[in-house]
């Protein structure tokens, strides 16, 4: 029986949020087309065996009916030629009615390496998908979400994958039922060894201003090279970097090294906390790739206030200590 | 955040440079109750300020824009927001080493230290800038860079903790309400998206944006936004090392139209040498649509390569820098190059704070705070900032961008005093102007008119007088010796000048009289037929205007104003209406003038007309309605060159048939065509007669100019209070005629000053002269005296020196010509000083 | 070592996109262009990579795809290093589906290894800035038969060999390919140069090879109906807070955000 077939784009074993997003999204569709929800889960006999129960019982709970296992040695670690070939032989083989992924990092990656394998069109980020027409409407996310786009998908098996966060996953609310396995055994040639994972490497050193997690920025407002005390110490608890604004270096505060900005470094953290920044636009375009902002700021109608999507309007010399105190509090405190 | 407010006395909009300041010295001149607007974020709301390259070079030849500079340059200081780094202009022409001499003759004149520097010393200042690229340099030690956001902050601050000021940013204006005024619309309202506020008073300092919000309350400001490119190149290790912002002197590449700033460890360079790219407001994005912000516009690199190549000329290690920040910097354009300041004219209460410049913003915000006070400003005179100097045809978008395109290359152009605009001529004409064209007429341009300068068919009479062709192509450019020739021939014959340009209004109606008496020095309550030349004032007494005023009919009087005033006098007499009782009327369109003056010119009119034109019919002063040649004329008898003679009004209709009548009679009389330079210089200058712009400021007064009558008259009239205290007071500089008494330069032949108000009047010594106010001795006008065969100059001197015989000297292109003082006081003519000759 | 990087022309543009009247493109009316900014670092690394072989016959070409204006996109990489320019002459090109794109590309590639040699290593950008399809760099190296890898953060090269890091929450998994192959890499892999002025003037000179392999493209199963912006929120920023209290919001917005 046809179905809507999700691929679980695990780590090793590990479902990430993103699955259980793309199989809630898959839920819908399957009603709309009257086909059950399917899982391809893909791995080798040792990660079923250690892991399996687990991903299933969480593809029960988001809604699967059953779980399409694909099994072979070269899938005991992720790869994208091995992942893409597994996909395309699940394809050929179960004929399924769509097939749906997280727009995910790996979700994206086997997505398209199944549609390069299958020549069939990928709508890539959906946020709305509707099966009502032929072909379907889709709307799906560009500039990073800032603009929509709609589109029409004329496919004979349509391959979407969904923007992340667009969804929220929930599970299904009568409380999972049993699923059922179905194994399949794809046949990988030698070109699925092209590109497997070697080797992990686990960083903690090393991170610089432009590719640290966390950057701690200072402004004007600081008032004084240590002033900038406060932040180092907030940094080095988040494991991130401390940056400056122009007017920073200008002061002989900080070295231009430091410098965010146009003509400093620019940044892409997780998230940029700009400390008495008012928000030229100098430092803002060197900022403004963050992916989130918390501004400290005492003038709640700065630059950076208006354009960060989190501020906090006090004096970052009271501000910026607590919170480091509320960290080490927290990471004192045993876990609940 | 305060509540937003339904009412305040004064409503700025932009909080630029410009804006702040203003509030700031609002708040300091005593108004309470300010709300400043800006539809963007603070402190940097998107305008040219945010990425101006905030550095000043004092030295300017207009005094104006110098006292608004020098004056911004203390303010900063005051604030400990200027790094002090000095600056060089570097030459890499023979014609720029001149432009330099003449910057030195400027410096000396504003006591600004500056100096000439070899290639030598250009590079021990700046060790990295080519040799061999470089003629010589100009050092001025007081160049500074400045923080233009923190100082617009601190202005704030000022203004808000004096309990005066709210501001609201991101609040984004959508209409300019007015109510009905008296003679115009007045401001009633600012309607923004977080609600109305009633106001008194608007102001825009709104930048590039400032035509947008001015069309919302139906005025106009002439400008237009345009592209300065800039790029920010770097890191290189001779600046990092420094560990300064500015460890160099800031380099001005005059003659490629560049400038290089060290910024930090990088260096800044701009160019004003690329095309002319202007853009219309309406396609500035908004700050959410902006790459960058509105003001930064995509770089358009193809634009800018001649001036990298030019730039890594000048220093080569520029060549390797990283081009990290690369803009199409907005900044605006007026159609002159001058800012747009004061009251606008079509509605009441609204003010221009416009086309203003980082180096000019803290002076511009007290100039226009005083401005807004005092009903003008009190630091310098602002005439030729003053947003009323365009005419209705100046204000439209065509002329704008023609004139900005035109200029936009001079930014750091050798511009003569004297030079005329390309473009955009022939556009306004006098009704005779097919017969001055056949006439060979070299026009300049006076207030959008064409103006005959000087006719090419009278070179003849240069042999014919010998006057010799000037020397020195600076000192001959603009310039033609047809114009001696003409001043010669008019004061053997007679001459007939165009001054179709004059701007003309007529005042009427019931209340005319106390409103005219308002308006001027002089008693103009005189019969029917007769004329007052006089002063108008400001409310301290300074120079208004001076015109002349004519009583038509019991309740009519004409004025007549210079070609260049004519915007500034009629806001000026339209802001005075009162609400009811007077009507005024600007006739210039509708009018055609010529001058008919010299020995035989009374003569030669009278055979056109019946009306008896002899001195004892038909006086001095005298204004009369007579047919000329069955045209109907007033007939108007005056002159500012000193002969005998009329003006003649005439419909513009009849204009044609006007100067055919009296070139036609003329051939028996010798009548030659004579242009403007005899009328505005050497006829003018060789009687003594004043100039508006020229030695008539607001800085000064009618007793300081010579213009003070002996007796006062009793009605009440503008600027009397002040007056009548200057009349009392121990003078502190008189107006006096300068006679040169050689001209000769080092290279042996002769120089001719400008008089164009930059050439200081030292001591023989040297030394700069300043009066007890501290206004500085120089040349307000010079110029040929061919009746007197001398060159003649006027100027401003202290008491002690303004005396007859007092030797003195002037300095023109950094040398120092001797001269003599040979006229002060009321009387300065040297060419008949009695007026026997206009009496004849 | 011969390497090919691919890129896409964008607009440069701020936070708020507007769209052309009839919804198919953006309004690039008041807007600059500038190069995707994962192929801006792709350019990058390809130099850093022949830079590090220590330059020679190690050549970094540069590909694209769209209008003429696309050569701008070209030069730009010439002024930081590339050296041979191809551009794919399609005017509507940058709004293509992407598998369109991929032929078109695909056709390009054989020819100017056709002409000029394999290519060891091609470079292609994650995603592109405006589109997102994250698709268009795998196609054309399956097509060419050729391992590709996305999300690339770091590249070494060794022998014929090439050491690929891709980022993960942890750190790095670390892929080992033979060359040739390809490469799908991330902003972040390198702080990218900008020209320097002298870059900036040869780059004019730089000749554009036009190619005209783009009319055999077809178009894909993708069409687009129209582009609009998602509805506007009021305000965007969140406040925590006016005073140090605020401290505990802060450290629960890090903890949601995974970096506490």
């Amino acid at each position: 029986m046809s179905s809507v077939a999700v691929l679980i784009d695990h780590d090793r074993g590990v479902p990430p949020g993103g699955a259980l997003e793309a199989l809630t999204a898959a839920r819908r569709l399957a009603a709309e087309l009257d086909v059950p929800v399917n899982a391809v889960i893909l791995g080798d006999s040792e990660l079923f065996a250690t892991h399996g129960a687990e991903l299933f019982a969480a593809c029960a709970s988001y809604g699967a009916a059953g779980v399409h296992c694909g099994r072979h040695s070269l899938l005991a670690d992720y790869g994208p030629d091995a992942w893409g070939a597994a996909l395309a032989a699940f394809v050929e083989a179960a004929q399924p009615a769509a097939v749906i992924a997280a727009g995910t990092d790996r979700g994206a990656e086997a997505m398209a390496q199944l549609a390069a394998r299958t020549d069939l069109p990928l709508v890539a980020n959906c946020v709305s998908v509707s099966s009502a027409s032929d072909p379907w409407q889709i709307t799906r996310i560009q500039w990073g979400g800032s603009l929509l786009e709609d589109v029409t998908l004329s496919s004979s098996l349509p391959l979407l994958t969904i923007a992340p966060h667009s969804v929220e996953a929930e599970p299904v609310p009568d409380g999972a039922a049993d699923i059922e396995t179905v194994d399949f055994a794809p046949d990988l040639g030698p070109e699925a060894e092209r590109t497997l994972v070697r080797n992990r490497v686990t960083l903690t050193e090393g991170i610089t201003l432009s590719t640290s997690p966390v950057v701690v920025s200072g402004g004007r407002g600081v008032g004084s090279a240590e002033g900038f005390a406060a932040l180092e110490d907030l940094a080095e608890l988040l494991g991130g970097r401390v940056g400056c604004s122009r007017a920073v270096t200008n002061n002989g505060w900080r070295s231009h090294a430091d410098q965010v900005g146009q003509t400093g470094t620019r940044i892409a953290p997780e998230i940029y906390i700009a400390c008495g920044i008012s928000g030229a636009i100098q430092h803002w375009v060197g900022a403004m790739g963050s992916k989130n902002i918390l501004a400290i700021n005492i003038d709640p109608e700065a630059n950076m206030v208006t354009k960060a999507g989190y501020a906090v309007i006090a004096d970052l010399h009271a501000v910026v200590p607590a919170i480091s105190d509320e960290i080490r509090r927290r990471r004192d405190r045993p876990l609940d | 955040m305060s509540d937003f407010p339904a009412r305040a006395d004064c409503v700025v909009i932009g909080a630029g440079i410009v804006g702040n300041c203003l509030v700031g010295h609002l708040s300091d001149l005593g108004w309470t109750d300010i709300v400043l607007l800006d539809k963007g974020p603070l402190p940097n709301p998107g305008g040219s300020t945010g990425h101006a390259s905030n550095f000043i070079f004092p030295v300017d030849h207009s005094k104006e824009i110098v006292d608004l500079t020098v004056d911004s340059q203390r303010q900063y200081e005051a604030l400990g927001l200027q790094n002090t780094c000095g600056g060089i202009e570097v030459a890499r022409s023979p014609e720029r080493m001149e432009e330099f001499r003449r910057r030195m003759t400027s410096a000396t004149c504003w006591g600004i230290e500056s100096r000439l520097l070899s290639v030598d010393e250009v590079t021990e200042l700046v060790p990295f800038i080519d040799p061999e690229v470089i003629l010589g340099g100009f050092y001025t030690p007081s160049v500074s860079a400045v923080d233009s956001l923190e100082t617009g902050t601190q202005m704030r601050r000022r203004a808000t903790e004096a309990g005066h000021l709210q501001t609201f940013a991101n609040t984004e204006v959508l209409d300019i309400e007015t109510v009905p005024g008296a003679n115009r619309p007045r401001i009633s309202a600012v309607v923004t998206d977080r609600g109305r506020i009633e106001c008194d008073t608007v102001a825009i300092a709104c930048g590039v944006w400032s035509p947008k919000l001015a069309r919302m309350a139906g005025a106009t400001i002439p400008l237009t936004p345009a592209v300065h490119q800039m790029v920010d190149v770097g890191p290189f290790d001779v600046l990092v090392e420094t560990n300064q912002e500015l460890a160099y002197p800031i380099v001005r590449d005059m003659d490629t139209f560049c400038y290089e700033r060290q910024s930090a460890g990088s260096m800044e360079v701009g160019s004003y040498a690329h095309r002319p790219i202007l853009h219309r407001v309406e396609d500035i994005p908004s700050n959410e649509e902006a790459a960058l912000s509105p003001t930064e516009m995509p770089f358009t690199p193809d634009d800018f390569d001649e001036q990298l190549e030019q730039a890594i000329e000048l220093m080569e290690f520029l060549g390797d820098g990283e081009i990290k920040y690369a803009i199409n910097g907005l900044l605006s354009l007026t159609p002159d190059a001058a800012p747009v300041l004061g009251p606008t004219p079509e509605v009441e209460n609204l003010w221009s704070v416009a086309a203003v410049w980082v180096k000019e913003g803290p002076g511009v915000g007290r100039l226009m705070a005083e401005w807004m006070t005092y009903g003008y400003p009190r630091m310098t005179d602002p005439h030729g900032s003053d947003v009323t100097r365009f005419y209705p045809q100046d204000r439209n978008v065509i002329h704008i961008e023609t004139r900005a395109d035109e200029h936009f290359n001079k930014t750091y152009g050798i511009v003569h005093p004297r030079e005329q605009w390309a473009t955009r001529r022939n556009v306004t004409c006098g009704p005779a102007k097919a017969r001055t064209d056949d006439l060979g007429a070299f026009y300049f341009e006076a207030g959008g008119w064409e103006r005959p300068h000087w006719y090419e068919t009278n070179a003849d009479l240069v042999e014919h007088y010998g006057i010799a062709q000037r020397t020195h192509e600076w000192d001959a450019r603009w310039w033609s010796p047809i114009t001696d020739a003409e001043h010669l021939h008019l004061r053997e014959h007679c001459g007939l000048v165009d001054i179709s340009p004059f701007q003309v209004f007529e005042v009427s109606g019931p209340g005319v009289v106390p409103y005219i008496e308002k308006m001027a020095v002089n008693k103009c309550d005189l019969p029917v037929g007769r004329s007052i030349y006089t002063p108008v004032l400001t409310a301290d007494g300074g120079f208004r205007s001076d015109l002349t005023i004519v009583r038509l009919a019991e309740d009519r009087f004409r004025i007549a104003t210079g070609a260049f005033d004519g915007g500034r006098d009629e806001y000026w007499f339209r802001h005075n209406l009162p609400a009811d009782g007077v009507h005024f009327e600007n006739r210039t369109e509708a009018l055609a003038t010529y001058g008919v003056w010299g020995p035989n010119a009374v003569s030669l009119l009278q055979t056109l007309t019946e009306t008896d034109l002899s001195q004892e019919a038909f006086g001095y002063g005298q204004v009369r309605d007579a047919l000329l040649s069955g045209i109907p004329t007033q007939m108007f008898r005056i002159s500012y060159v000193g002969d005998a003679g009329f003006e003649i009004y005439c419909p513009t209709s009849a204009g044609l048939a006007l100067w055919d009548a009296i070139a036609q009679a003329g051939r028996e009389f010798n009548l030659r065509p004579v242009g403007a330079g005899v009328y505005g210089t050497t006829g003018r200058l060789e009687k003594g007669y004043r100039l508006m712009g020229a030695e008539l400021e607001s800085d000064y007064n009618p007793v300081e100019a010579g213009l003070a009558r002996p007796r006062v008259k009793a009605a009440d009239f503008i600027g009397k209070e002040a007056y009548l205290a200057a009349r009392e007071a121990p003078l502190a500089a008189q107006l006096s005629t300068l006679r040169f008494d050689s001209l000769r330069c080092a290279e042996g032949y002769d120089r001719f000053p400008m008089g164009a108000g930059n050439e200081p009047v030292l001591t023989t010594d040297g030394e700069r002269i300043t009066d007890s106010h501290g206004r500085v001795s120089r040349l307000t006008t010079a110029g040929n005296a061919p009746s007197v065969d001398a060159y003649l100059a006027m100027a401003y001197l202290p008491p002690e020196l303004a005396a007859v015989g007092t030797e003195l000297a002037v300095m023109y292109q950094n040398e120092l010509y001797p001269a003599t003082v040979a006229a002060t006081g009321s009387n300065l003519a040297l060419f008949d000083p009695d007026d026997n000759r206009m009496k004849a | 070592m011969r390497i090919l990087v691919c890129v896409k022309r964008v607009p440069a543009v701020g936070s708020r996109i507007n769209v052309t009247a009839d919804g198919q493109q953006v309004d690039t009316a008041h807007l600059g262009f500038t190069t995707s900014p994962h192929e801006e670092c792709a350019v990058e690394e390809a130099v850093q990579i022949t830079e590090r072989l220590g330059g020679g016959d190690h050549t970094v070409a540069v590909l694209t795809l769209g209008p003429e204006e696309s050569a701008e996109q070209l030069r730009y990489a010439a002024s930081v290093g590339g050296s041979e320019l191809a551009l794919v002459a399609a005017p509507g090109g940058l709004d293509w589906d992407p598998q369109r794109t991929a032929a078109a590309i695909t056709a390009a590639v054989a020819e100017l290894e056709a002409s000029g040699g394999e290519f060891d290593l091609i470079l292609f950008g994650n995603e592109s800035a405006d589109g997102g399809n994250f698709q268009v760099g795998i196609r054309v190296a399956y097509a060419l038969g050729r391992p590709i890898v996305n999300g690339i953060k770091g590249i070494d090269v060794n022998g014929s060999g090439i050491v690929a890091r891709r980022e993960t929450d942890a750190g790095y998994e670390v892929y080992e390919l033979e060359t040739p192959c390809a490469l799908g890499v991330k902003e972040g892999i390198n702080l990218p140069r900008y020209p320097t002025m002298k870059g900036r003037l040869s780059s004019r000179k730089a000749q554009v090879a036009e190619l005209d392999c783009a009319e055999d493209a077809a178009e894909g199963g993708q069409a687009r109906r129209r582009l609009h912006r998602p509805p506007e929120r009021a305000s965007t920023t969140v406040m925590l807070g006016d005073s140090a209290a605020a401290a505990p919001a802060v450290v629960d917005l890090l903890d949601e955000l995974g970096v506490l």
